[in-house]
């Protein structure tokens, strides 16, 4: 909708993301080109130097497998891990240079989040749940009961905001949770392995329905995922992350047909590259 | 001071000096009372007002009345197979001519649990927070809570003399850990996923703990309350070393008469007492008393007037 505008959503320069007792000297070890590896006993470099922009509307798909870094990767980008060293930008506002207020004001307005065991909150009905982020903002008791009814049918839960999340199934939780993110009305939508924890055939589901509501909404959306075909399926674009680093970003296309390296060429060697469409305008 | 310090003294350790802890720390303790004094002298009168006139107000209606009472709080509270419970308890205690007694005990209990719990839930928050306060408050649970319990009514009864008070002030430091303690783990225990939703969807601290953390939380919070209140109701008894009066006094009158009868009714209704409380306070957080029923019911009201129920 507004990706007239050159901005990007969603801009990341050289991050880091170091864990342990010292995480500048890890990063300050890794940019001299210590391998992560061998610096195991200081921490975790769990993110190195990952750079990407994000145009308004596009599925950005996060893909690699688990340690790779990529929910580590996906939470500097909201400050729930703060980025060790590089810089984050939001709709233009950085958020690494934030304070803790300027920050919980960027999440509201701009950044919602899917998790992969849903995070409800279980003593709340499923109404509740989706009006979380509408509650937190302190809009009036009858702006987040509409928006609430608004998102849950949009997911296909009408009728059942009355029902605690327990009584749910799993995917019907995950609706709840994309519902929450939905009411949330933000231009972006991180959503952390969402569809990882359900049956291959309700994956499936959530995936067409991302799909089909993402024609109408057009949000930006970071997407992590270690399944391949989930990536090829939602992806505008992919980024492959491999021990932290981002070893290839592109589109599936690009990913299946010209692969960076060994690693990416194994992961897409079953990958049939006709079933993809080639990329019309996208390079 | 110089006068307490005999350097001489000979220890068990050849060569090891007898070093005078003991009157060191009297005279911080004297030097701490005499400071904050007027804190002592306010402290004092509080509890002992609020304590005093607690046990006054059980002591005014006829014992059955009250018992009856009771017996409908356990219902409320349980169910009808508390309210069953409760029954036997109340008429041993009157039948033993110890309900005045046990009313005093009960007060003191009352009131210094609820001490024990503005104090301990706070702080129990703080500590769950913040590890720079979790870490300074653990030592200090560790000390209050395997410092032989009788040891506190010493400087209990030095700060506010024989009488209420001084049962209350040894009864809250005995009953406080668990109080801190549980609200600590019950914070730290709340599946952290949600609390990152929380964030993820720009809470305030104060938000996250009043809207995700507390709720999920209530039930080990509980725990942790109950446990306050059983503690209490032993040291109370302890309290009639220091004439806090109820059934503490009889036990302790008992002792020094070696009056077996005496000390063993007493102590039954301190059992009676502590039956009661317990089972009472274990039901509060589970959710399945009548009351917990009726809040529901109550929220239910309240989910449809906000929810989806027309939808």
């Amino acid at each position: 909708m507004t990706s007239s505008t050159a901005e990007p959503a969603v801009s990341v320069r050289n991050v880091y993301k170091a864990f342990g007792k010292r995480p500048q000297e890890i990063v300050r070890r890794v940019k001299e080109g210590t391998d992560r590896s061998d610096l195991k006993s200081l921490g975790t470099a769990a993110v190195i130097d990952a750079s990407f922009d994000i145009p308004p509307g596009e599925i950005f798909v996060v893909m690699g497998l688990s340690g790779s870094g990529k929910s580590t990767l996906i939470r500097t980008l909201n400050g729930l891990q703060p980025p060790t060293d590089g810089v984050v930008e939001i709709m233009g506002q950085d958020i690494t240079a934030a304070s803790p207020a300027e920050l919980r004001a960027i999440r509201r307005e701009h950044l919602a989040m899917v998790f992969q065991h849903f995070a409800l909150l279980p003593h709340r009905t499923v109404a509740q749940n989706a009006a979380y982020a509408l509650e937190v903002r302190g809009e009036s008791k009858e702006a987040q009961r509409q928006r609430a009814e608004e998102a849950l049918a949009m997911v296909g839960l009408d009728g059942w905001g009355d029902h605690r999340p327990d009584e749910l199934s799993g995917g019907m939780r995950q609706r709840v949770g994309l519902a929450r993110a939905l009411a949330a009305d933000t231009d972006i939508m991180l959503m952390d392995e969402a569809f990882s924890a359900l049956d291959p055939l309700i994956r499936r589901d959530m995936q067409t329905q991302l799909l089909e509501l993402q024609k109408d909404l057009g949000k930006t959306i970071i997407f992590i995922t270690h399944d391949l075909n989930e990536a090829i399926r939602l992806g505008d674009r992919i980024a492959m992350m491999k021990d932290g680093r981002i070893v290839q970003q592109g589109t599936a296309y690009d990913l299946v047909t010209q692969p960076a390296d060994d690693y990416v060429a194994r992961f897409v060697e079953e990958i049939d590259p006709a079933s993809i469409p080639a990329p019309g305008g996208a390079a | 001071m110089s006068e307490n310090i005999i350097l001489a003294q000979e220890t068990d350790g050849a060569g090891v000096p007898r070093v005078p802890y003991g009157s060191w720390l009297e005279d911080a303790f004297d030097w701490l009372t005499s400071t904050f004094s007027a804190v002592v002298d306010g402290a004092d009168a509080a509890l002992s007002t609020v304590s005093g006139g607690l046990a006054d107000l059980l002591a005014g209606p006829d014992a059955l009345v009250l018992a009856l009472i009771f017996v409908l709080v356990g219902w409320l509270l349980r169910d009808w197979k508390m309210a069953l419970l409760a029954i036997p308890l109340m008429v041993f205690i009157i039948s033993a001519d110890q309900w005045e007694n046990a009313m005093e005990t009960l007060a003191l209990v009352a009131v210094a649990a609820v001490v024990a719990l503005i104090i301990g839930i706070p702080l129990g928050v703080l500590a769950a927070k913040n590890s720079m306060v979790s870490n300074a408050v653990r030592p200090v649970m560790d000390l209050m809570q395997t410092m032989p319990a009788l040891v506190w009514l010493i400087p209990a009864m030095a700060m506010f003399g024989l009488g209420m008070a001084a049962g209350i002030f040894a009864t809250v430091i005995f009953a406080l850990p668990p109080g801190v303690r549980l609200t600590e783990l019950a914070i730290r225990q709340v599946d952290q996923e949600v609390v990152e939703a929380g964030h993820a969807f720009g809470s305030t601290p104060w938000q996250i703990l009043m809207r995700i953390q507390l709720p999920l939380a209530t039930k080990t919070i509980m725990a942790g309350v109950n446990q306050v209140i059983m503690l209490a109701l032993s040291m109370a008894v302890f309290g009639g070393f220091v004439g806090a009066g109820g059934l503490g006094n009889e036990v302790s009158r008992a002792i020094n008469t070696l009056d077996l009868g005496l000390g063993l009714e007493a102590g039954l209704c301190v059992v009676m007492l502590a039956i009661y409380l317990d089972r009472v306070t274990a039901s509060i957080g589970s959710g399945g008393s009548l009351a917990g029923r009726l809040l529901r019911t109550k929220g239910m009201g309240f989910r449809k007037a906000t929810g989806l129920a027309s939808a």
